[in-house]
């Protein structure tokens, strides 16, 4: 075997995103030597993408908002089902990562008083989303790419290299990761552009991958998102945790179909937009659950008032979380109630002046002028739900990230628990920042604890991997079978889309495992053209493995969860019921079955502090909560 | 439903390359990045290319369409002259990689040169306080997505690969301009001087207002007019004002 590019690291991050980058930021800052890992070029993980705003209870805009407020609204968007310690955690610190990025040049949309602004989302009880325009992704991504760069930066002026202490590998992906024994000890790879391998030896590997929306056909995610860090994590021996719950997005674009699923960010409702079905008819109205009766409105009249006027009316029903409005919308079409390219209407154009729209919107100005011909300063958008995110990841330790194998941390959309059932828009942000500087300092403090000593890479797991990577170019052999990725891929997207889709049955989810085993069986066929030279066919081909790792966690664990919470609905158990509230389902891989073979188990959730309950009225825990783990009544 | 067209694409590598034509179907609705997807799908499984949002926000799928500079994402097929090939060519100022990819090293490496941000001493992170007027200037720059459009057009470097050494390129003068306007940016308290070393070292003098970058940037950011020139003008200000000039003797 041809000599393979070596790189000895402290810590490696897989992923910039926002979650890699303030991980690498925090390991540098504590003297770490870093090494950041990207598929793509740098700025352009999926953070940029993101457009509302990052979620940080600072009061800027209502001063009545605190820690509390914002820890009862993911509590109550997850469906009490969250990590309570992550949420706790998060929305104690969000406030100081959010003011931390203006230290490194952020440049917010300001408050009158010259303070961050901050606006209406989804489940949040006061403007709470600091943002930039509709771009406030780009804003977080280049902020801490220039970061970044400043730490390079410093260490040029002092040793002459801009990336002796810090250094990012562009378009080069990670496909393993090297153990031993129980340990972490490095990661294996190959450069996009050359198609060459390279290896990381390094004591802790910090996976900030991301997620899982591109097994799914309409999608809000880039091609980047087929589940690699959860999979990596998965073959290495940690647990993935909550992977049944995957967010459909309400307001995905519908058409043309081209741009299916294209993301139409929550903000056009925060800002006043509505949804209207073919009979013009505001229906959203007649979705409001239960347990949110008492902060919804119920006119049009009360709704209108509260952008105004909070504190005397109830927040529009257009602004539940979104689990709920994506399955508004689902009804609505079924009903035969939807716009004529299958979606509803989502109209900002009656509600706000043009100017406002192009000034608060514009890049969704921008997005449908360019894309759908439809100006949406004079006329509505088609929307419906697309799967814009995984609410499942690696199980972690809330305080330092850290994964069921040492060595190992997880941060960002590719960790689990913080969200519970479902996430709020603008939380996610917020969760990079918070635990990717969790993550960052958790692997710091571990590869401290080692004192000197480094877990060693096995040359014949490099060897292993090598042989994996290439498998794909088969040659000569079994052409009469061969199989096409792309192909694959649709298939597989096509399977989750319909069967483990939106809204769930299980006899759909046990036909989409034996799909799901089929096309495991296909994969094994597949075979790539030309040379390794950056070959799009051949990293799909890698990819599957992945996707089809994670699809079959979610499929497994959708199946086996018989209720319907947040991102999870079935149709056969149309219910929320207590009993599962407390319990989390736990995805593991078989140790002796095939490759990519996933087991399920229910684990107990750890109860909630009691000075948290406490921050809930008795009276919203009925709600949630069995009898015995109401504190002190047993009604 | 969809009608066929010819595609010219380029394909080769560092070893040179042609063009290669296609039929495709085009559907309506279509973008070019669509159909350079069916391609891959169909016929040519390790056609490079970059893409990531699909939707104008990642600046990674620019290539030549046409001749023109453009997003792959946002370029309908239907604005396309209907009865010609498309033509679909990598960047031409950056070194081929494979296809329609392109090595933008250049461009990460320049970014590197430009001093950061530099926080203001004694403020403390959530007491920062900026008016939106005065950030605005600033936020208009960081629109960009990096695309790097505009670094391919601009002729100083499209036709002068030298002067790639002393020349940094639309993008990142005008993040020099970006951080010059940034109303909390403490570069004159530590005595640097973003303006001259946008000139000194960065070769503001290259640019001769051709406003070429401005005409290809997808984010319509009015680069030339609103970065470039207000940055020359104070350039001039410092160079040939007395009083100024006597200011530094002194301070120097
Ligand atoms: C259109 C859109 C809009 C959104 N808007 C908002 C919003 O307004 N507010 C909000 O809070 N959230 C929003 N979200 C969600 C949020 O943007 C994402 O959840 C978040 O950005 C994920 O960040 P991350 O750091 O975990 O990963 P990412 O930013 O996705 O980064 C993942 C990184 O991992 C790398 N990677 C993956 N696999 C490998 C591998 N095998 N080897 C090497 N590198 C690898 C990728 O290249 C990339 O650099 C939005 C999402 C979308 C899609
Ligand atoms: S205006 Fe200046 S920077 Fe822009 S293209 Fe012309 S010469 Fe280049
Ligand atoms: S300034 Fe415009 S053209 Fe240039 S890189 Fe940025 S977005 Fe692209
Ligand atoms: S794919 Fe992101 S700009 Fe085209």
């Amino acid at each position: 075997m041809t000599e393979i590019e070596r790189h000895d690291y402290d810590v490696v991050v897989i992923g910039a995103g926002g979650a890699g980058l303030r991980a690498a930021i925090e390991a540098r800052e504590l003297g770490k030597r870093t090494a950041v890992v990207c598929k793509s070029l740098f700025g352009k993980a999926h953070t940029v993408m993101a457009e509302g705003g990052i979620a940080a209870s600072m009061g800027n805009v209502n001063s009545r908002d605190s820690w509390q407020v914002h820890f009862r609204d993911t509590m109550r968007g997850g469906k009490f089902l969250n990590s309570w310690r992550m949420a706790e955690l998060h929305a104690k610190e969000a406030p100081q990562r959010v003011w931390e990025l203006e230290t490194y040049g952020a440049l917010f949309d300001r408050t009158r008083d010259g303070k961050i602004s901050q606006r209406n989302f989804g489940g949040h009880e006061y403007p709470r989303l600091a943002h930039v325009g509709d771009r406030t992704g780009l804003e977080l991504i280049r902020t801490l790419q220039q970061k970044i760069v400043s730490l390079q930066q410093e260490d040029f002026a002092q040793h002459g290299d801009y990336e002796g202490n810090l250094k990012v590998f562009a378009e080069c992906t990670i496909t393993d990761l090297l153990k031993d024994a129980d340990a972490v000890s490095g990661a294996f790879g190959y450069w996009r552009e050359t198609g060459r391998f390279i290896r990381f030896d390094a004591p802790a590997v910090v996976l900030a991958t991301g997620g899982i929306g591109k097994a799914f056909k309409v999608t809000s995610n880039s091609w980047e998102y087929t589940g690699d860090g959860h999979a990596l994590a998965l073959r290495c021996g940690a647990a993935l945790i909550n992977m049944e719950f995957v967010q459909f997005h309400p307001t995905g674009m519908v058409w043309p179909p081209s741009v299916k699923g294209i993301l139409v960010t929550e903000s056009v409702r925060g800002d006043g937009g509505v949804l209207r079905n073919s009979e013009n008819k505001r229906f959203m109205f007649d979705y409001i659950p239960e347990v949110f009766s008492n902060q919804y409105a119920t006119s049009e009249q009360e709704a209108d008032g509260w952008y105004d006027d909070p504190d005397s009316n109830r927040r529009p029903p257009e602004l539940l979380p979104r689990d709920e409005v994506a399955r508004a919308i689902n009804s609505e079409v079924k009903a035969g109630r939807g716009s004529p390219h299958g979606g509803v209407f989502l109209d900002v154009s009656t509600r706000l002046p043009a100017e406002v729209i192009k000034k608060r919107l514009p890049s969704m100005y921008h997005q449908f002028k360019e894309l759908a011909d439809v100006d949406i300063t004079a006329g509505p958008m088609e929307v419906g739900p697309t799967c814009h995110y995984v609410m499942g990841g690696v199980e972690v330790d809330p305080d330092t990230a850290a994964a069921s194998v040492r060595g190992l941390f997880a941060a960002g959309e590719v960790a689990g628990g913080m969200h519970g059932s479902n996430r709020l828009g603008g939380n996610s942000l917020s969760d990079l920042l918070v635990f990717g500087r969790r993550a960052g300092l958790g692997a710091a403090t571990y590869v401290d604890s080692l004192g000197g000593f480094r877990p060693s890479v096995r040359e014949a797991d490099v060897e292993a991997a090598a042989q994996r990577a290439i498998s794909p170019f088969r040659t000569g052999t079994d052409s009469v079978g061969a199989e096409n990725p792309y192909l694959l891929q649709q298939d597989l997207q096509q399977t989750m889309n319909d069967l483990v889709g939106i809204i769930r049955r299980a006899g759909e989810m046990e036909l989409a495992l034996k799909k799901l085993d089929e096309l495991r069986r296909r994969v094994q066929h597949v075979v790539v053209e030309g040379h390794r030279q950056f070959n799009p066919g051949w990293h799909l081909a890698l990819d599957l493995r992945n996707m089809l790792a994670v699809s079959e966690c979610v499929a497994r664990a959708a199946l086996e969860r018989t209720e319907s919470r947040g991102g999870h609905t079935r149709d056969d158990y149309p219910m929320m019921d207590p009993e599962w509230r407390h319990a989390l389902l736990i995805c593991t891989q078989h140790t002796n079955g095939p490759e990519g073979s996933v087991r399920v188990e229910r684990k107990e959730q750890v109860p909630m502090r009691a000075d948290l309950v406490e921050l809930f009225e008795l009276d919203e825990l009925k709600k949630y909560f069995t009898a015995g783990e109401i504190p002190g009544g047993t009604d | 439903m969809g009608n066929q067209r010819r595609f010219q694409v380029w394909r080769g590598d560092t070893h040179g390359g042609n063009l290669v034509d296609f039929d495709a179907e085009v559907n309506e609705g279509e973008v070019v990045l669509d159909v350079i997807h069916r391609l891959q799908a169909t016929k040519a499984p390790d056609l490079a290319v970059r893409w990531n949002c699909k939707a104008g926000k990642c600046g990674s799928c620019s290539a030549e369409i046409n001749g023109r500079p453009r997003l792959m994402c946002m370029t309908r097929m239907s604005m396309l002259p209907p009865q010609l090939p498309v033509t679909v060519t990598p960047l031409r100022t950056f070194p081929v990689i494979r296809d329609l990819v392109t090595d933008v090293a250049y461009n990460y490496q320049k970014a590197r040169e430009v001093r950061s941000f530099m926080p203001p001493k004694g403020v403390q992170p959530g007491e920062y306080r900026m008016q939106q007027v005065d950030v605005e200037r600033s936020q208009e720059f960081r629109k960009c997505i990096e695309c790097f459009l505009c670094q391919n057009t601009c002729h100083v470097i499209r036709d002068h690969e030298e002067n790639e050494t002393n020349f940094s390129g639309p993008r990142f003068l005008m993040r020099i301009a970006e951080l010059d306007m940034h109303p909390l940016d403490a570069a004159d308290e530590e005595g640097v001087d973003r303006k001259r070393s946008a000139q000194d070292e960065h070769g503001l003098g290259f640019c001769n207002i051709t406003k070429c970058c401005t005409e290809v940037c997808p984010e319509h950011i009015k680069i030339t007019d609103n970065a470039l020139i207000p940055m020359k003008e104070r350039v001039a200000d410092i160079r040939f004002d007395p009083l100024i000039r006597l200011f530094r003797r002194k301070r120097g």
